[in-house]
C-alpha cells in the first residue's frame, strides 16, 4: 500500500520557500518569547513539550510516510530514565535532559530494526506491539514506580547556576529546548538526507532502483524522531517533576497522532499548532467533564471528513490556490 | 445544569457581599478535583462537587461574611493531568483549598504540590496510608478512610469469625500491592494465614482464571485487593463460577455503595467490608442522603461525599477561626488543634500526622428479600471505634511525628 | 516455566485450558467481524470495540425498558446496531475509500472516542448489572464449568463456522470475495457493489455487538468494556493476517489459550503476551500467519 495520500506533497523547496519559513520561526519563537506575560507559563511548557513531541512524530508520517503507533514509548520512557537520574542519582536537569534523549535513540535503535522493515499498517502494528511492551516494562520495573510514577522530581540548578526553580525561568529554557530542536528537524527536512525520504515517502521502489540503501535512512530518521521525542519527555517530566504510565500508555500515542493531523501532517509548523490547539482545548474543557471525550472525538471524524491536511496545510493550500489565480 | 450550577455559585458569591480583607484576594477558592467521568465518577465525581456546595451553603458562609466559591476539575485519574491542573488553580486561579482527590498517585501528587505552594489539600477519595506516613506534610489532611483502615477493619474481622486462610486476588498496581500487604499483615496479627496471592493485570475483566487458581488454593477466603470495575468483575465472576457455593467466602477489601448497586444484591450478598460512613445510619445521613439524590439523578452519595462535605465545614471552621486562609500549614494546624463535629461524621479529631479520625463500620450486604427501599443495601455489623480503626501514631513513619 | 509446569496438576492447567477457550471465543467472534470489514472495505474498524459495548448496552436497554428477554436481544441487539452502522457507512465511511487505510483508522477511533463519551456521560463508569440468563453449571471433573460460559464456547463457534461458511462457500460470499478484487467488473454484472460494502459492514458491526451481548452477563456492561478489548483484538486480527476469515478465527481460539496459559505462570503479563506474539509473528511472517501478502 502507499502512503503517498497521507501528506501535502511538498516538492525541493526554492530558498525563498526556505526564508519564508525561517521567517515565520522567527515570528513563531517572538510569539513564544513573549506568551508568558498574558499566559500561564507551565501551560506553555505543556504546549511546548507536546509540539516538539509532534514535531518528532511527523518527521516520520510526513517526510517518511510511516505511520508509527507506538510513539508514547519514546516519550514515556526518557520521562521516566531522566526523572531517575535527576532525582535518585542526583544528575543536573541538562545531563537528565540529555541522558532521555540519549536513551530514546537507543530504544529507537533497537525497535527501529525491527519496525522499519514494515510498512504501512503493518508498520503501525509493529510499532504498537513495541511500546506495549515497553509500556509492560515500565509497569513492572521497580524504578518507576508503579502507577504512582516518579513523583517530586528535582529541579535543580541547569549548568549548576542557573535557578529554574522558577516556572517563568524555566520556561524559556524549555523554549530554548524546543526551538534547538525544531531546528534540527527542519534542518534535516532540507538537507539532501530530507530530500531522499520523500524521495522514499513517494516512491520507494525508485529509491531503491537509483541505489539509495532506504532502510539506512529509515533508520536514520527514526533513530532522530525517537531522540527527539525522547528530548520532549526527558523536558516534560522536569516541567512537572513527574514522570508517569500516562506517557508511556498507548493512548498517549493516539493523541500525538491527533495532534499532527489537526496541524497538518507534512507540514513543518502543523504540528506545533496541532500541539497548542490540543492541549489548549483539554485544558479549558476540562471543566465539560464527560463530554471532552465526545469533543476530540468529534474533531477527529471532522478533520478526517473535511480538512484533511489539518490547519497549517489547509491554510498553505489555500495559499497556493490564491496565489496561482492572481 | 452544570452550567447552571456555575451560574449558582457565581450568584452566591455575589450575594455573599462584603470581601473580607484577611481573605487571599478576598475569596475562599475550593477546588474539588476528582474523576468526573472515568471508573469513579460515581464514587464521588459531579457528585463530590455538589457535596462541597452542599457544605458551603449549610455552614452559612455567606451569612458569617465569608466569600466562598467552588470550582471543580476532572483528573481522570492521571497523576500529570492533576499535578497540571493543581498548579494552574495555585498559581492562576488562587485556589485555597483541593478537597477529594481519590486514586492514590494523583493525590500523592497533589500532597507534593500543596506543601511546595503552602496550601491546603483535604484528601476524601484517596485510599492510600501514605498520604499520613511517610508522605505526609502538615498541608494535608486525610479525611475519610485509608488501606490500613480497610484492611484492618474487614481483615480482623473476618479472621475473628473464623476465616483464618487467605488467599488475594490484587491488581497489580501500588494500591492493589497496598491493600494486599496492609491485609496481609492484619491477618497474620491475628492468627491467620496466607495461603497465596495472584497478581492480576489492571484494568481487568476476565478473573475466571484467578478465580481457579483462588479456589485450587483451598484457601477459606479469597481477598480482593482491587477497586471499582475489577472488584465488581471478580464478584460477578465468582458468583457465576460457584466459588461461594464451593464454601469459599468473599472479602472486598475496597467497596463502595455504588458498587453494590452495580453488582445487584443477588451477587453481592453476604459481602462483608469496611465503611467509614452509610447513608441509612441515621437521620442527619438519610437527610442528606435525600438532598443528594434529589439533586444528582437518584443517585445515593458514598463515603467519598460524606467526606467532602464533612471536611469542608471543618476547613471553613478553620478558616473562620483563623480569620485568614493564606498560610496553609496554618490552616491545618488551626484544623488539627480543634475538634470535629459536624452532622455526618460526628465528632472526631485530626492527628499531627494528618489522619482524621472517626469511627468506622463493619457492615454486611443485605439479601434481596430484605431491601426495603431503593439503596437499601447494607447493615452495619460493628462499629470499630476511631482509637482502633486507624493505624497507630507511631507505625506510620510520618517524619512530622517526632520519635519518642 | 518447566519447573512451574510440573507444579501444576493437570487438571488445573486444563481448567486453564478451558476458561482460555473461553476468552477466546469472544476474540474470535471480534476479529472475525474486524476481518471481515478489512477484507471487504479496507477500513481498520476502530470502533469495533464501541460497536461491541453498544451491543450489550442494546440489551441492557431492552431488558430494562421494553423487557425483551436475553434470547430476543441475541437476536435484536445486532439488527439494531448493525443498522447504527449502515448509518455510519453511508454517512461518513463511504467518503473516504478512495483514500489511504490510515483515514478509514482515524475516522473510526474519533467516533470510538464519540460514543464512549456518549455512554459515559449518560450511564456513568461504575457498569450495569445483567442478569445471568443461564445460572448454573455442571461439575466437570477439573473445574466447575458455569452453563453460560460454555453455552459462549458453543454460540462462537457455530458463528463462526457459519460466517466463515458463508463467505468462502457460498454463491453470496463469492460475489463479495469478487467485488474486493475487482469492484468495476462486479458492477458490470448488474450487481449494486456499494450496496453490497454497506450491508458487509452492517454484518460486521452486528457480529461486534453479538459478541456484546453475549459479552453482557459474563462481564459488567460498562462504558469502559470496548476500549479495553479493541488493542488486544487488534492485535489478533493482525497475528491472524488482516482480512483471513479463518486466520481471524483461529488466532482469536489459540491467542485466548496462550493468555490463559499466561495468567497461570505469568499473570502480569498476560495482557501483554499477545503483543509479544504479534511481535515475532511480524517479524517472521509479515502478512500475519494466514494473510497472504499484497
Amino acid at each position: 500500500m502507499s502512503t503517498t495520500a497521507v501528506t501535502a506533497a511538498t516538492g525541493p523547496k526554492s530558498e525563498s520557500a526556505k526564508n519564508r519559513e525561517l521567517i515565520a520561526f522567527a515570528v513563531m519563537i517572538g510569539i513564544g518569547l513573549v506568551a508568558p506575560i498574558a499566559i500561564y507559563p507551565v501551560f506553555l511548557m505543556k504546549v511546548l513539550c507536546f509540539a516538539l513531541f509532534a514535531c518528532a512524530f511527523n518527521l516520520l508520517i510526513g517526510y517518511v510516510g510511516l505511520l508509527s503507533f507506538g510513539h508514547a514509548m519514546f516519550f514515556g520512557l526518557a520521562a521516566y530514565v531522566s526523572g531517575y537520574s535527576v532525582k535518585a542519582w542526583g544528575f543536573s536537569p541538562e545531563l537528565g535532559i540529555l541522558y532521555g534523549t540519549a536513551c530514546g535513540a537507543v530504544l529507537g535503535l533497537v525497535t527501529g530494526l525491527l519496525a522499519i522493515r514494515r510498512q504501512g499498517i503493518y508498520f503501525a502494528m509493529v510499532t504498537l506491539a513495541l511500546s506495549q511492551m515497553v509500556f509492560f516494562y515500565c509497569l513492572q520495573a521497580k524504578f518507576t514506580g508503579g502507577e504512582d510514577g516518579i513523583q517530586a522530581i528535582p529541579r535543580r540548578p541547569l549548568f549548576g547556576i542557573i535557578n529554574i526553580q522558577n516556572d517563568l525561568t524555566f520556561y524559556y529554557v524549555v523554549l530554548a529546548i524546543f526551538a534547538a530542536g525544531f531546528l534540527v528537524i527542519w534542518r534535516t527536512v532540507n538537507s539532501p538526507f530530507g530530500q531522499v525520504l520523500k524521495a522514499i515517502r513517494e516512491n520507494e521502489p525508485r529509491a531503491i532502483s537509483l541505489g539509495y540503501r532506504v532502510d539506512h535512512y529509515k533508520l536514520l530518521a527514526f533513530v532522530l524522531s525517537a531522540a527527539l521525542a525522547g528530548m520532549a519527555g526527558a523536558t516534560k517530566a522536569l516541567v512537572f517533576q513527574l514522570a508517569s504510565l500516562t506517557d508511556v500508555a498507548w493512548q498517549m500515542s493516539g493523541e500525538v497522532v491527533l495532534m499532527t493531523l489537526v496541524g497538518g501532517m507534512g507540514t513543518i509548523f502543523g504540528p506545533v499548532i496541532g500541539a497548542a490547539v490540543i492541549i489548549t482545548m483539554q485544558n479549558y474543557l476540562a471543566g465539560f467533564g464527560e463530554w471532552v471525550l465526545v469533543i476530540q472525538g468529534f474533531i477527529f471524524v471532522v478533520v478526517v471528513l473535511a480538512f484533511r491536511k489539518g490547519i497549517v496545510g489547509e491554510i498553505q493550500a489555500w495559499w497556493e490556490r490564491r496565489a496561482t489565480k492572481a | 445544569m452544570r452550567f447552571k450550577n456555575l451560574l449558582a455559585t457565581t450568584a452566591a458569591v455575589l450575594a455573599a457581599g462584603a470581601a473580607n480583607a484577611q481573605m487571599s484576594d478576598g475569596v475562599i477558592k475550593i477546588g474539588v478535583m476528582n474523576d468526573q467521568s472515568g471508573l469513579y465518577a460515581d464514587v464521588s465525581g459531579p457528585g463530590g462537587t455538589w457535596a462541597a456546595k452542599k457544605a458551603v451553603e449549610d455552614y452559612g458562609a455567606a451569612a458569617k461574611g465569608l466569600k466562598v466559591e467552588v470550582v471543580f476539575a476532572d483528573h481522570q485519574n492521571k497523576p500529570d493531568i492533576g499535578s497540571n491542573v493543581a498548579r494552574q488553580w495555585y498559581d492562576v486561579d488562587k485556589v485555597d483549598v483541593i478537597v477529594d482527590v481519590p486514586t492514590s498517585s494523583v493525590a500523592l501528587a497533589i500532597n507534593q504540590i500543596t506543601k511546595e505552594k503552602n496550601k491546603v489539600f483535604l484528601g476524601s477519595g484517596p485510599a492510600t496510608a501514605d498520604l499520613t506516613g511517610p508522605a505526609c506534610t502538615p498541608n494535608t489532611v486525610h479525611w475519610t478512610y485509608d488501606t490500613w483502615a480497610l484492611a484492618n477493619g474487614t481483615g480482623k474481622a473476618i479472621v475473628e469469625t473464623g476465616g483464618k486462610s487467605w488467599f488475594f486476588l490484587t491488581a497489580d498496581y501500588a494500591f492493589g500491592h497496598a491493600l494486599e500487604r496492609d491485609t496481609k499483615a492484619v491477618v497474620e496479627a491475628n492468627g491467620g494465614k496466607v495461603v497465596g496471592a495472584v497478581r492480576t493485570p489492571f484494568p481487568g475483566t476476565d478473573f475466571s482464571s484467578f478465580l481457579l487458581q483462588a479456589q485450587a488454593s483451598k484457601a477459606q477466603i479469597v481477598g480482593l485487593a482491587n477497586a471499582g470495575g475489577d472488584t465488581i468483575n471478580s464478584i460477578k465472576q465468582a458468583s457465576e463460577f460457584g466459588i461461594v457455593e464451593g464454601g469459599q467466602k468473599l472479602a472486598g477489601m475496597l467497596m463502595f455503595d455504588t458498587d453494590i448497586h452495580a453488582l445487584g444484591l443477588k451477587t453481592a450478598q453476604g459481602l462483608n467490608f469496611t465503611t467509614a460512613w452509610y447513608w441509612d445510619a441515621n437521620d442527619n445521613n438519610r437527610a442528606f442522603a435525600k438532598d443528594f439524590s434529589a439533586a444528582n439523578g437518584g443517585k445515593y452519595p458514598t463515603m467519598v461525599h460524606a467526606g467532602i462535605y464533612s471536611s469542608v465545614i471543618h476547613y471553613l471552621k478553620a478558616v473562620e477561626a483563623l480569620k485568614s486562609d493564606a498560610d496553609g500549614a496554618k490552616v491545618v494546624a488551626k484544623m488539627k488543634e480543634m475538634p470535629t463535629d459536624d452532622k455526618l461524621f460526628g465528632k472526631g479529631t485530626i492527628r499531627e500526622d494528618g489522619r482524621h479520625m472517626h469511627d468506622m463500620y463493619l457492615v454486611e450486604v443485605k439479601k434481596p428479600a430484605e431491601s426495603k427501599k431503593p439503596w437499601d443495601y447494607l447493615t452495619i455489623k460493628k462499629t470499630i471505634p476511631a482509637a482502633q480503626a486507624f493505624r497507630p501514631l507511631a507505625d506510620g513513619n510520618c517524619p512530622l511525628v517526632k520519635k519518642s | 516455566m518447566l519447573f512451574e509446569l510440573i507444579g501444576i496438576p493437570p487438571q488445573a492447567l486444563f481448567g486453564q485450558l478451558l476458561l482460555g477457550l473461553i476468552n477466546g471465543a469472544f476474540y474470535a467472534m471480534m476479529s472475525l467481524g474486524l476481518a471481515v470489514i478489512f477484507g471487504l472495505l479496507n477500513v481498520i474498524n476502530f470502533t469495533h470495540g464501541a460497536q461491541y459495548m453498544m451491543g450489550a448496552f442494546a440489551a441492557w436497554m431492552l431488558l430494562e425498558w421494553a423487557g425483551v428477554p436475553y434470547w430476543g436481544a441475541l437476536i435484536l441487539a445486532p439488527l439494531i446496531v448493525g443498522a447504527t452502522g449502515v448509518v455510519m457507512e453511508k454517512l461518513l465511511l463511504k467518503r473516504l475509500y478512495h483514500l489511504d487505510h490510515l483515514y478509514g483508522l482515524l475516522l473510526t477511533f474519533g467516533l470510538a472516542l464519540m460514543i464512549e463519551g456518549f455512554f459515559r456521560k449518560q450511564f456513568g463508569s461504575s457498569g450495569l448489572p445483567y442478569a445471568n440468563p443461564l445460572p448454573g453449571g455442571t461439575r466437570l471433573d477439573f473445574m466447575f464449568l458455569p452453563n453460560y460460559r460454555a453455552w459462549i464456547v458453543i454460540a462462537s463457534l457455530v458463528i463462526c463456522f457459519g460466517t466463515w461458511y458463508m463467505i468462502e462457500r457460498t454463491k453470496l460470499g463469492s460475489y463479495l470475495r469478487a467485488a474486493t478484487e475487482r469492484p468495476d467488473l462486479v458492477q458490470a454484472f448488474g450487481i449494486n457493489v456499494p450496496r453490497m460494502i454497506t450491508l458487509t459492514y452492517g454484518f460486521g458491526v452486528g457480529l461486534a455487538a453479538l459478541a456484546g451481548v453475549l459479552a453482557a452477563p459474563a462481564y459488567n456492561v460498562s462504558p469502559l468494556m470496548g476500549s479495553n478489548l479493541i488493542i488486544i483484538v487488534f492485535a489478533v486480527v493482525v497475528i491472524g493476517g488482516m482480512g483471513s476469515i479463518l486466520g481471524a478465527i483461529i488466532t482469536g481460539f489459540a491467542l485466548g489459550i496462550i493468555e490463559g496459559l499466561t495468567k497461570v505462570f505469568y499473570p502480569e503479563a498476560s495482557n501483554t503476551v499477545i503483543f509479544i506474539v504479534m511481535a515475532i509473528v511480524l517479524m517472521v511472517k509479515p502478512a500475519g500467519l494466514f494473510g497472504t501478502p499484497k
